[in-house]
């Protein structure tokens, strides 16, 4: 059986100036349809170059990325990416935002009416549907996220892709936006691919952890699974002994066998 | 299942931990900022504070001019001199009586119509050309130093050659003002299309925009900021533009009014059709910068 998403030995150069720098060595990992897997390592060991790598913004130097049969070689909506900074587009109301992905991507296969249905219902699953006429401007940054969220399952993506979603918000926001993923994995069954560099927040979501060693030239050290029945819930587990446990694997490997050292130049 | 919105919730109304939480995010409704409300006095006090200074510098300079030009054998009329020489054209600016004695307001609607037109094309083609500019780094290496060359060849220096490719004194108006407003709209385009940021190139790539999709909905809203401020010096050159080449080509505009003025000696008319000029140019400008104001309201 083939796996859903599989990354096959890949390696990935930048070259600047005569300069070649290696960022990815020999990386090659399988994921299966309807896992939530997490990408976790220090700043600069090129995890979201493997983010991209995936969603198709760059391409790979040799090896392969499969999803399902076909190789993935430019970006896509199957492969939706949810930014960091949201990235909504100022000029356009919230409802819009998503409304331009909807009728992109459904364009001849909805009609009016369905696609606003479908706006609508994606707006809703991220709570943000009272504030659809409103500019990203004028929401706060955990709404803004939620929309960002909401554009990327409008896509109606084989696989969602989020690249550190979470890192520029508050610990409160973040614990709220975090239960909204786990909600939405859990009822709709997305596969999903998340970079960060909180390793609460890796444990907590995710049902396999990728550790990366550092760059130059970084390559997956560790896969850990992360065998928590869900739903789970984030007061319950602070004493769960699976997940202290998975949390303490992660830490070691993180601090303790690739610790980060700022490179001295 | 999130409480998303439970921060809108007011302060006050602090519910203790013990009640049951629940799980339904309600949404408060923040009240809408107060707007336009009609408070004469404001009005009153904020036109008093823009208008009367203007007015009284005015009053001074008219005074000082009336000053220093009303004695005999003066080279320049007094205020009160071009009063009585040219009230016609101050008090009238619609008159009509035959073709070439019409009042000033018709006159520069003439060279706004040049302007128009010229102006549309620069702004339309500028703009296309600053994208192209913007997006490509071999149209940049290629095209940049062309335009930073000619964009500082002076509005009449290209008249001569104008009139001898279009042999009519109408559209080498037109095309001088084309090409002097024209630099600005591009070089502002292209920066501002250079400067969208990666993130919305991004989304354009992940949703598999068009080229004229990506245009139309990210980069002309994001480099609208950009686009305006060109626009802006655009209508300010091109109506510098006008009236120069306006004197020399002839014709119904203002420029060849002031030609016109002086070659029969009415220093009275020039000062007039002058304060005609700038209070147009003036307005053009705040005009273009309004319609920015609303279109790039939202960024």
């Amino acid at each position: 059986m083939t796996s859903y998403l599989k990354i096959d030995h890949i390696d990935k150069s930048f070259e600047r100036g005569g300069v070649r720098t290696d960022v990815l060595k020999d990386v090659s990992l399988t994921i299966e349809k309807g896992e939530f897997v997490s990408i976790i390592g220090h700043s600069g060991c090129g995890k979201s170059t493997l983010l991209n790598l995936i969603a198709g913004l760059t391409r790979v130097t040799s090896g392969a990325i499969l999803l399902g049969n076909t190789e993935v070689n430019a970006p896509g909506p199957e492969r939706a990416v949810v930014f960091q900074n949201h990235s909504l587009l100022p000029w356009l109301t919230v409802y819009e935002n998503v409304n331009l992905a909807v009728s992109k991507v459904f364009s001849g296969r909805k009609s009016k009416a369905e696609k606003h249905d479908w706006v609508m219902h994606n707006l809703d699953l991220v709570q943000m549907a009272h504030a659809k006429d409103k500019r990203p401007a004028e929401i706060s940054g955990g709404m803004k996220q939620r929309v960002g969220i909401a554009r990327a399952l409008a896509m109606e993506p084989k696989i969602l892709l989020l690249d550190e979603p979470f890192g520029a918000l508050d610990a409160l926001t973040r614990a709220h936006l975090q239960d909204a993923v786990m909600e939405i994995h859990a009822r709709l069954g997305n596969t999903m691919i998340m970079i960060t560099h909180d390793v609460d927040e890796a444990v907590l979501l995710s049902d396999r952890i990728v550790m990366m060693t550092n760059g130059p030239a970084a390559r997956i050290g560790e896969v850990l699974d992360v065998p928590i029945p869900r739903p789970r819930d984030r007061i319950a587990l602070s004493a769960d002994r699976t997940y202290l446990k998975s949390r303490e694997a992660v830490l070691k490997f993180l601090y303790e066998r690739h610790r980060f050292v700022e490179a001295a130049e | 299942m999130t409480a998303t919105a439970r921060k809108a919730q007011p302060v006050s109304e602090a519910t203790p931990l013990t009640e049951p939480v629940t799980k339904t995010a309600t949404v408060v409704a923040l009240p809408k900022p107060m707007r336009s409300t009609f408070r004469p006095q404001a009005i009153l006090a904020a036109a008093a504070r823009n208008i009367v200074p203007p007015l009284i510098v005015v009053l001074l300079i008219l005074a000082v001019w009336e000053i220093a030009c009303s004695h005999p054998g003066a080279s320049l009329p007094a205020p009160s001199q071009i009063w009585t020489d040219s009230a016609d054209l101050i008090s009238s600016p619609f008159f009509n009586n035959g073709p070439q004695d019409i009042g000033l307001a018709w006159r520069v609607l003439i060279s706004l119509e040049r302007v128009a037109i010229g102006f549309g094309l620069a702004a339309f083609v500028g703009v296309i050309l600053g994208a192209v500019v913007g997006q490509s780094v071999w149209a940049m290496r290629g095209l940049d130093p062309i335009f930073q060359v000619l964009r500082t060849v002076p509005p009449l220096a290209w008249l001569p050659l104008s009139l001898a490719a279009f042999r009519d004194s109408n559209p080498s108006a037109i095309f001088v003002i084309f090409i002097t407003s024209i630099w600005p709209v591009i070089i502002n385009t292209a920066v501002g299309v250079r400067n969208i940021p990666d993130d919305y190139r991004n989304i354009a790539r992940v949703l598999r925009l068009n080229h004229l999709e990506f245009f139309f909905r990210i980069m002309i809203p994001a480099a609208a900021p950009y686009i305006f401020t060109g626009l802006r010096i655009g209508v300010g050159l091109s109506w510098l533009a006008i009236v120069a080449a306006e004197m020399l080509t002839g014709g119904v505009g203002i420029g060849f009014f002031i030609w016109d003025a002086w070659n029969s000696s009415r220093l009275s008319d020039i000062i007039v059709a002058l304060v005609y000029i700038g209070v147009t140019g003036f307005i053009l400008d705040k005009l273009v910068a309004f319609v920015g104001t609303i279109v790039t309201r939202s960024n």
